[in-house]
């Protein structure tokens, strides 16, 4: 065998308690030997990785592609490969494109231009409803059977109760795992950021978090009735995090994630009426920021990035009329690791919460172990960057980063033993 | 890529540029619009009414939204300025969104305008289109979503400063949909920094925004209670579909509990005076005989209107020529 050779960097996975630095041999796509020389076979390359981290590669619960639909955002190409320079080596792609995701064709070509494109490996999420309208169940199983990790309605709004009842019923049927939205439609409509002294004083109307509570109370309450597989996406509420601590307690499999925008910001980054921080679910206060950080400290939430590409005009508009969403892969690693800097956050949990947890949920062995496919990231934890427009590998211009400095940089990522990013 | 509303609307020396909230800018400045103001009163006696303060400027009124009323004050004052002006009446031709504002806005600025008077149903379009679209161009809100009406509220703080002598040390009342009200949102600000010693504000909890204390305005929801020692009451408009909206009963329930009858304003201070930004609803939020009685300023609030928007039109158009002239002097 010819073996890739990566020495001198530190190895952290939490999912196998390790943190040490040893040098690891990887070949045919999988890592054979982990602190110790194979028995036969050749050095292809060797890999000096002094003072770089290895970690297993981020798996993102979900974020935006432009295509099919709309190219002026970008395209499956520039978004996975902006999605591999920060570190993710999968990306669960959300069905809200145009046309949406609610039929085999549109799920195939998504993976057929992910894998033309050689960057992260992008597992589809399948439209819940049909044109996700929230009215008619989409064919569950055929997208399924194209290839659907699971299925979701983006923020689309479900009808009723009645309609996620039997969504969940049906999904439970075929054991089809659900990614839903805690969002009750009536009481968010009409807001733009998070309800509370800033957008008083700003004049924008608010989204109350009773929108995500309530929201919340129905679908747990649904899942315990039918017992489908869920996973709730872009939670934003300290309450919210209460819920679901309530419901493990009650012993509901239930999972959850939150946006990293959330753990960074709070509504206050709103000020100015800077849009790039328009963004669904709402930045929230800071007593929200810190609960949800805790939660992702404790293992309870993942993190995703809700990365939403947009071209320059379409956040050139007063606060309320630009589109919501920032562009969130390019650098995701780095603002994340800013918590870990910060002392907000543990190195183990920001894995746990981007690769270990997700993978468990996907079905995914995303680990530094020996036998497992090599799907990580070389990370150097010090390096210092300036995020500017052309450090961009997405074609979105909204990055909430730009003009900032960064510390920690990602060097290499590595999927099914393939380089496919090196900066 | 986005600063402080407050500091986009002056120049490096602290004048005003635009005006876009009076949401931070110092006592001084404040008061200094007030005292041009006062000055100009005095000109609208004259016969002749003009000044050549904006000879050869061209004012561009972009209303998004429809107000015959605040539209005609500003072009009034731009005319007596000296000013040439141009009335676009936007809201008719419908989509004042995006791409399409950005586009109207550069082809004004083409023709070489030098000021625009903005009112747009989105809060914080003002400041937009002062910190993005056309920087150069003298912007004065006339009014932007629920966010400020600052000339509006200058009109306000000149009445209350005309009639009871001073705004330092007045307790204030503001009395009804203070949720929707840019109107509110500017005179609060106004009142805190020019030294009012409590600014009120009453109506029901569907009506006060949330953390309406966070701005310096303390929440009443009995009217009784919230008018007790006032030496000033504002009224507020109250539109009609915030009873469709699930906000409010019914205009008669309102009236009941919010509307200023001669009863309720006994409990003010004797000579308390009564404030209304217009257009009254008689019987719903303030009933005739206090509209129309001696306690009464409302009148006067329209015609300080045109000496409110001369100033700062005056002033912000002097801010913006001297930070043009430094940016010109820095360039070469």
């Amino acid at each position: 065998m010819r073996y890739l050779q990566i020495e001198n960097a530190r190895l952290i996975d939490p999912a196998n308690n390790l943190d040490t630095v040893a040098e690891i041999f990887v070949a045919d796509g999988r890592i054979q030997t982990i602190g110790r020389r194979p028995i036969a076979g050749e050095i292809e390359e060797s890999i000096d990785a002094q003072g770089q981290w290895l970690i297993p590669g981020l798996i993102d619960l979900g974020g935006h592609l432009p295509e099919p639909g709309y190219s002026q955002k970008g395209s499956i190409a520039s978004e996975t490969r902006a999605a591999c320079a920060g570190g993710f080596t999968h990306i669960c792609s959300l069905p809200d494109t145009k046309p949406v995701a609610d039929t085999a064709a549109v799920i195939q070509l998504v993976l057929e231009k992910a894998a033309k494109a050689g960057f992260a490996r992008v597992l589809p999420l399948g439209a819940l409803t049909q044109g996700l309208a929230g009215e008619q169940i989409a064919n569950m199983v055929t997208l399924q059977e194209a290839g659907a990790v699971a299925l979701s309605n983006a923020r689309r709004p479900i009808r009723d109760n009645y309609v996620l009842r039997r969504l969940m019923e049906y999904a439970a049927t075929y054991d089809i795992p659900l990614f839903l939205t805690a969002n009750d439609e009536a009481l968010s409509a009409g807001g733009c950021m998070h309800e509370g002294p800033t957008a008083t004083r700003m004049g924008l109307s608010g989204i109350p978090e009773t929108a995500e509570t309530i929201a919340i109370a129905n679908i747990l309450l649904l899942i315990e009735q039918t017992g489908v597989r869920a996973h709730i996406s872009q939670i934003s509420c300290a309450r919210s995090v209460a819920m679901l601590t309530e419901a493990h307690q009650r012993g509901l499999p239930v999972t959850a994630d939150t946006t990293l925008a959330n753990l960074l910001y709070t509504d206050e980054a709103v000020e100015g009426y800077n849009s790039l921080f328009n963004v669904q679910p709402p930045l929230r206060s800071e007593r929200d920021r810190l609960a949800l950080l805790q939660a992702v400290e404790q293992g309870h939430l993942a993190i995703s990035s809700n990365h939403q590409p947009h071209e320059i005009a379409a956040k050139k508009a007063p606060f309320a009329d630009a589109e919501a969403g920032m562009s969130q892969y390019d650098h995701f690693l780095p603002q994340a690791l800013s918590l870990v800097h910060r002392g907000e956050l543990s190195i183990d949990a920001l894995i746990r919460a981007t690769s270990t947890i997700p993978a468990n949920l996907l079905g995914l062995r995303q680990q530094l172990t020996e036998g497992a496919a090599f799907n990580a990231c070389l990370v150097d934890p010090n390096a210092e960057n300036v995020v500017t427009a052309q450090s961009l590998q997405s074609r979105g211009r909204n990055h909430p980063a730009l003009g900032r400095t960064l510390k920690g940089q990602v060097k290499r990522v590595f999927v099914d033993g393939q380089l496919v990013f090196a900066s | 890529m986005t600063t402080d509303p407050s500091k986009v609307q002056l120049t490096e020396d602290g004048r005003l540029k635009h005006f876009l909230t009076t949401e931070g800018l110092s006592r001084e400045l404040l008061t200094e619009i007030l005292d041009t103001a006062d000055s100009f009163i005095s000109t609208q006696e004259r016969a002749v009414k003009t000044v050549p303060l904006l000879r050869g400027k061209t004012v561009v009124n972009l209303f998004f939204e429809n107000s015959t009323r605040t539209r005609s004050t500003f072009e009034l004052a731009a005319k007596r300025l000296s000013a040439d002006i141009l009335n676009l009446d936007i809201a008719k031709s419908a989509t004042a969104k995006g791409e399409t504002l950005m586009d109207t806005l550069w082809n004004l600025e083409a023709m070489y305008s030098d000021m625009f008077v903005v009112r747009h149903a989105d809060s914080g379009a003002a400041h937009f289109i002062a910190e993005h679209v056309t920087p150069n161009v003298a912007i004065i809100n006339a009014g932007d979503g629920r966010h400020a009406h600052p000339t509006q509220a200058m009109l306000d703080m000149l009445t209350i400063r005309r009639h009871t002598g001073s705004i330092e040390g007045k307790i204030v009342a503001i009395v009804g949909d203070i949720l929707h009200s840019r109107v509110a949102r500017s005179q609060i600000h106004a009142l805190r920094t020019l030294g009012a010693a409590e600014v009120r504000v009453i109506g029901p909890g569907t009506l006060l925004p949330r953390d309406i204390d966070a701005l310096g305005a303390r929440p009443f929801y009995n009217m009784n209670q919230g008018l007790a020692d006032c030496d000033v009451v504002i009224m507020l408009r109250l539109q009609k579909e915030r009873m469709q909206n699930a906000l409010l009963p019914s205009e008669s329930e309102f009236f009941k509990l919010y509307g200023l009858t001669e009863e309720k304003l006994a409990l003010a201070k004797p000579d308390a005076i009564v404030m209304h930004p217009g257009p009254i609803n008689r019987g719903v939020e303030i009933e005739s005989a206090v509209a129309d009685g001696p306690q009464s300023v409302i009148l006067n609030q329209v015609s300080y209107g045109i000496a409110v928007r001369m100033a700062v039109m005056a002033m912000a158009m002097s801010g913006q020529q001297s930070a043009q002239m430094i940016d010109e002097d820095g360039a070469q």
